[in-house]
């Protein structure tokens, strides 16, 4: 017991963070946060259910497609393609598109590893990169802190996965008022991530804004809103991203201040 | 016609673990580039942002109570409210507002 607290303390020295924590406490704050997120999961892979309901998936069924998916929009075209009756092919091809973007935040997160980070960290950590784990791992301040993302996992992954399972079993029971309002807990949650940097400087937060217009153009223009929400979100991120970066590279001291 | 329901959940399960963890195993160095890395500072900020807008005004029953919703957490996130603060304002909001609408 006493050489697990010492070697806890000894893992946090090396957290650049200069607030000494154990794991049990960076645990705690990873469940806390992720509170909010398992809330929104729940409402959100509700709905999910409704629709897995109708592909004739059973709710063990629903409940493992997402304790292993954990991804909305992938999940929902692949019940779509699975009710199509589609080839294994066709599923895989599917799933990677709508997921693709978790490639670009697994590149990223990569960055916010400690080099010498143990594989077993990076696979479970990996496992449950989602828009939202992705944004509260990025919002923390110094490298990834296993045992954060570890506790918001604990939280998140039964919310959804759970969630999956209620929404076979009970269908449209929720009062749509409800649904409504629960269903915007998570863009507050990506609020919370961007608009804090967006305050201190000035770049991020015309990225910020030029995104939600670009966004808010390529849903209206006429042949790229043809195009799937996931793979809008990637050209769109490639292309603002790629820009910002052309145009106002940061400096390593920078990159610290912000995310 | 074969196809087994397990099946096709292990492939999708199989695909999205891979596109997960793949950058996370494979890239261990820091990146140097300058370019490379300036652009995966700004990749969260862009896809947030796209994910958010305008989504949020479609995710509602009515967009103006998403809008709403919108404008509250921007405010609340700006002057420093906590996440929980800020996500459960905003369901608040949308509540209120489309019981006053609908």
């Amino acid at each position: 017991m006493a050489e697990e607290i010492a070697a806890g303390t000894l893992r946090s020295e090396t957290d650049n963070k200069g607030i000494l924590q154990s794991d049990a406490a960076v645990l705690r704050s990873g469940m806390h946060d992720g509170m909010p997120i398992a809330l929104g999961y729940l409402v959100v892979s509700f709905t999910l259910g409704i629709t897995a309901h109708t592909a004739g998936i059973t709710p063990f069924q629903g409940f493992l497609a997402s304790f292993f998916n954990n991804a909305s929009a992938g999940e929902y075209a692949g019940f779509m393609l699975i009710a199509a009756g589609a080839s294994y092919w066709e599923i895989a091809l599917i799933t990677f598109i709508a997921n693709a973007r978790y490639l670009l935040m697994s590149c990223v997160l990569s960055q916010k590893f400690a080099p010498d980070a143990p594989l077993y960290q990076r696979l479970l950590i990996g496992f449950d990169v989602t828009d939202e784990l992705f944004g509260i791992t990025i919002a923390r301040p110094g490298p990834v802190h296993p045992y954060y993302n570890y506790g918001a996992m604990l939280v998140a992954l039964p919310g959804w996965s759970v969630g999956t399972a209620l929404g076979i079993i009970a269908g449209n029971v929720m009062p749509p008022a409800v649904v409504s309002a629960l269903s915007v807990a998570l863009y507050g949650m990506f609020l919370w991530v961007i608009i804090p940097p967006a305050r201190s400087s000035r770049i991020v937060a015309g990225l910020v804004g030029l995104s939600f217009a670009a966004s808010f153009a390529a849903v209206h223009l006429p042949v790229i809103s043809a195009v799937s929400s996931g793979t809008r979100t990637i050209g769109l991120t490639l292309l603002l991203a790629g820009a910002a970066a052309w145009l106002f590279p940061v400096s390593a001291k920078e990159e610290n201040h912000g995310a | 016609m074969e196809h087994n329901i397990y099946g096709y959940l292990a492939v999708m399960a199989a695909v999205s673990f891979a596109i997960r963890v793949l950058p996370l195993t494979l890239i261990r160095r820091q990146i140097k580039n300058r370019f490379l890395r300036s652009f995966l500072f700004y990749v969260p900020y862009a896809t947030l942002a796209v994910m958010t807008f305008p989504a949020i005004l479609e995710a509602t029953q009515t967009p103006l109570a998403g809008a709403l919703a919108l404008a509250a957490g921007i405010w609340l996130a700006w002057n420093g409210a906590s996440l929980f603060m800020v996500s459960a304002a905003c369901c608040v909001v949308v509540f209120l507002s489309e019981w006053v609408l609908c």
